[in-house]
């Protein structure tokens, strides 16, 4: 057997610690940092989300939190093995791995994904290591491509040379090196569907670019990565979002770290980054006031939610846009740019806003 | 001009075509007043008639009733019914027997005041009419008042137009019985099963009726027996006279015209009850009427005057002893007999008094057992001890059902609607003069007094349905909170014991030791337990918030969802 690396052994000494507990005929017990928007703190000297130090405790003789206590054990448990026989678990499986009834029940020890999820990353905060040194991965999410080359567990790569898909983002990014870097900035977009059509104008080989995106939700993977490029290679990162709530948290989250997450701000959190559109003056500059999509009630409650935001709230140019949203009652998605045609967003809207450098902070 | 070739018809043309209608051909024109609108609710009504008669009739006789039901189906055709309805009562005096049987609005019931289950007297006679409508046959009556004396045999029509009886048959014959009353009539009828059933109203009226023992042969010629539990005689009612608040100008009118009294005075004091001779007095003052005044001179002006005055002038209520209820026991016992279930209570509220009438309510209520889970209560109405089946939406009964907060007794109520539940609700109404909304006696009135006195019947039973539901609802919760800990102390152990390296033995016997002292603790937490959505359900608050957030895909917070 391999010596015990750091993280067993945190993991241990959380066992054995509730082991002392049970001998002791005490209520056994785990402390853990509330993870939640009351225990985040807007850190303005290094502008990014901090947690505080409000913490909860899990008891296991409690109604409430027997279920969530076992949950927390057993996935500890699951790292534990995961990491003594060196290999490496998705979320996916850690959840199947925990997920069985218990006998003479129905009870599932977990029902949902989201339950397993959770309990991994308060673990992150009960041992300080995170989701990837406790061997757990999440699934590949997004793609890249420019004029970079990569190496990554002994394979050169170059994002310039991978075809219509990309290079897939995997979760992990400690490991790669980069080997050449020949972009003047980075362009992050939410949608997989935009980067397609990027990609086949060549947007990255005209404009000497990286372009990336990933569907929707940025992983962690692909947060680390864009903060690498950003520390090791100085390069601005630009972030092409919808004109909506959700796509505004989506800058929010690369740029100050996310609620969630805010025990890791430090290794994700980007304070540097800009936000390229789509804005409320693009909508009226590039006439898509046709292409609006009405705001529906939890688009709104959103937006009043994000406007009270510590790191919103003192930003008059972001708070210009909450309000503009209020007033036209109206989203717009990134792709309302096609209207004026399928090369409009690369040949004219891109290279002017960035050309003027049009950016929000 | 058209006009001109109108022929003018006189009045004296006109008056050609005018005749009298008779009581009995105006109902053959209006059967549904009398609840024989359609074939199924004909044989209903006839059932209901002539059970509710002998079951009247075994009552003023102190007698405890035996009371045979029988409906088959005739041979020639698949729509006629052969109906027999047999009783132990009193029976009824030879001369008697065509009048009762064969002329609508012949009885002994409409005249007074007293809690009974028939009150116009137009029941057996309306199903005798309308056997002999639907059918052609005469109905077969046979009698007999004593074992001494011979039992009389009749088969009678009805003449429509002079409402009078028409005698087939008179005859003596033996009969095994010392006495009572036998009815056997064919008619077009249609049997079908239901909530609207001759069944269920038998059924019914056995649940109110535990000294009543009923046997019943359906159309498929089983034998249903309802057995008597009960061997006490209801409480006679008493019949009492008017209260002054109850009775209308018109009717006061025409007492004031047959009154023997010789003075206003004389004539109050002993025509309604609550009046004495300073009431008396007072109400002649009011009304500026000469307390000597003759009655039968009264004019009309004077007759308002002194109906106004009545209202006005505080009079007491009448007195409730006239009034016979169940009881709450033998509401229970009823219950117990008819309906399957685990937890039974009753309640019989004082008398109250509306309009003058006294009244008075009861509750039974039947809960869990074999009752059906899912589906609304099962609502049992009763006037008189007389079940109602048809127009529950119209009814002071349902209103007040409606109007109740069943959430507080532990069962489910949607806004507006019957609670649902494993439950039976049966709500019963005596009265001398109960208030229905029209002549078919399916739906009580709503009278705000009337409802007050239901809903403070129905809470009362509630509250005691509700201290059971809670206390066995607990009872099974903690047992099943003990048992959800014992199940995951061997879970927790084994992943903790691989976690720490401790043996899984040492961890289970200290948790275990751990579990017995801190159960009672554990029991008296009062979040209850909801086994598969506990994780969701009970994580602190700052979990459930941030849990909502990771659900909620669009919510934005992405980085902690991925797949």
């Amino acid at each position: 057997m391999a010596a015990k690396s750091k993280t067993e052994a945190a993991l241990e000494t959380l066992g054995k610690d509730i082991v002392q507990q049970v001998k002791a005929l005490k209520n056994p017990e785990i402390t853990i940092p509330i993870r939640a928007l009351s225990n985040v703190e807007f850190n303005k000297k290094t502008k990014t989300l901090q947690l505080g130090d409000k913490e909860g405790k899990r008891t296991f003789f409690n109604v409430g939190h027997a279920k969530k206590f076992m949950q927390t054990i057993e996935v500890a448990s699951i790292s534990k093995n995961l990491l003594q026989e060196e290999k490496h678990a998705s979320l996916r499986d850690v959840f199947y791995m925990a997920k069985r009834t218990i006998p003479g029940t129905k009870i599932n020890i977990v029902d949902e994904q989201v339950e397993s999820d959770a309990v991994i990353e308060d673990l992150e905060l009960i041992t300080e290591f995170s989701r990837e040194q406790l061997h757990v991965n999440a699934n590949k999410n997004g793609s890249v491509a420019g004029k970079v080359v990569i190496e990554d567990k002994g394979d050169i790569i170059d994002w310039s040379k991978l075809g219509s898909g990309g290079w897939s983002i995997p979760s992990n990014v400690e490991e790669i090196s980069f080997k050449k870097v020949n972009a003047k900035f980075v362009l992050y977009m939410e949608k997989a569907a935009v980067w397609e059509n990027l990609h086949e104008h060549k947007f990255w080989d005209k404009h000497e670019c990286i372009i990336m995106s990933s569907q929707g939700q940025t992983t962690r993977g692909i947060r680390r990565l864009l903060q690498r490029i950003s520390t090791e290679h100085n390069l601005p990162i630009y972030v092409l979002c919808d004109f909506d709530a959700y796509g505004f948290y989506i800058y929010s989250v690369i740029k100050f770290g996310s609620i969630n997450l805010a025990h890791i701000s430090e290794k994700m959190a980007i304070p540097s980054v800009k936000y390229l559109g789509i804005t409320s003056s693009d909508i009226e500059k590039y006439g898509l006031q046709k292409h609006l999509i009405k705001l529906k009630e939890h688009d709104l409650s959103r937006l009043k939610q994000m406007k009270e935001y510590q790191w919103f709230k003192d930003n008059k140019s972001w708070q210009k846009e909450f309000d503009a949203m209020k007033r036209l009652e109206a989203k717009a998605e990134i792709q309302a740019l096609s209207s004026r045609g399928i090369s409009f967003m690369s040949n004219t809207y891109l290279p002017e806003k960035i050309k003027k450098q049009e950016f929000l902070d | 001009m058209a006009e001109k070739e109108v022929k003018q018809v006189t009045a004296e043309e006109l008056a050609k075509s005018q005749r009298e209608i008779s009581v009995s051909e105006f109902f053959v024109k209006n059967k549904h007043l009398l609840g024989f609108d359609n074939p199924r609710k004909a044989l209903l009504t006839t059932i209901k008639e002539g059970v509710d008669n002998a079951l009247d009739a075994t009552q003023e006789a102190r007698i405890l009733p035996e009371i045979y039901v029988e409906v088959s189906p005739l041979p020639d055709s698949d729509s006629r019914f052969k109906v027999i309805i047999e009783d132990n009562g009193p029976g009824i005096v030879k001369e008697q027997i065509p009048k009762i049987f064969a002329k609508l609005l012949y009885g002994s019931k409409f005249h007074h005041l007293r809690q009974s289950r028939g009150q116009q007297g137009i029941g057996i006679s309306a199903a005798v009419m309308y056997a002999q409508l639907t059918t052609g046959k005469p109905t077969k009556i046979t009698a007999k008042t004593s074992s001494k004396k011979p039992a009389h045999y009749y088969e009678l029509h009805l003449d429509t137009q002079k409402n009078e009886p028409e005698v087939v048959i008179d005859r003596e014959i033996q009969w095994e019985k010392d006495h009572g009353v036998k009815i056997e009539l064919e008619l077009e009828a249609k049997y079908q099963k239901g909530q609207q059933s001759i069944d269920e109203y038998l059924k019914q009226t056995a649940i109110v009726n535990p000294h009543l023992h009923l046997s019943y042969k359906n159309p498929e010629g089983e034998l249903i027996d309802f057995p008597r539990v009960v061997n006490q005689h209801p409480k006679e009612p008493k019949e009492i006279k008017p209260h002054p608040y109850g009775v209308e100008l018109g009717i006061l009118m025409n007492m004031l015209k047959d009154s023997t009294a010789r003075s206003i005075s004389g004539f109050l004091q002993t025509e309604f009850s609550r009046i004495s001779a300073n009431t008396a007095k007072e109400i002649c003052e009011q009304a500026h009427i000469d307390p000597s005044a003759r009655p039968e001179r009264i004019a009309r002006e004077e007759a308002d005057a002194l109906y106004r005055a009545m209202n006005s002038v505080k009079i007491m209520a009448p007195s409730t002893d006239c009034l016979s209820p169940i009881t709450a026991e033998a509401i229970e016992s009823g219950l117990k007999k008819e309906v399957n279930a685990e937890f039974y209570t009753a309640i019989t509220r004082p008398p109250a008094v509306y309009r003058g009438y006294p009244f008075q309510v009861e509750v039974g209520l039947a809960y869990g057992g074999s009752l059906e889970q899912d589906d609304f209560v099962k609502l049992l109405r009763f006037a008189n001890r007389v079940p109602l089946q048809y127009e529950q939406s119209a009814c002071a009964i349902t209103k007040s059902v409606l109007q109740t907060a069943w959430k507080n007794y532990g069962l489910n109520q949607s806004k507006g609607a019957l609670p649902t539940g494993p439950a039976v609700v049966l709500v019963h109404i005596v009265s001398v003069w109960v208030p229905f909304t029209s002549e078919s006696k399916e739906a009580i009135a709503s009278y705000p007094e009337i409802i007050k006195e239901i809903k403070l019947a129905l809470q009362e039973a509630g509250r005691k349905l509700g201290a059971y539901i809670r206390k066995n609802i607990r009872a099974r919760d903690q047992k099943e909170r003990a048992n959800l800990f014992e199940r995951y102390i061997p879970e927790l152990a084994s992943s903790l014991s691989n976690l720490s390296g401790e043996k899984k033995e040492i961890i289970l016997e200290n948790l275990e030791k751990k579990l017995k002292k801190e159960l009672p603790l554990l029991l008296g937490q009062a979040q209850p337990v909801q086994q598969t959505t506990e994780a969701k359900k009970e994580p602190k608050p700052q979990e459930k918030k941030e849990r909502k957030k990771i659900k909620e895909k669009t919510l934005g917070d992405y980085d902690g969802s991925e797949e």
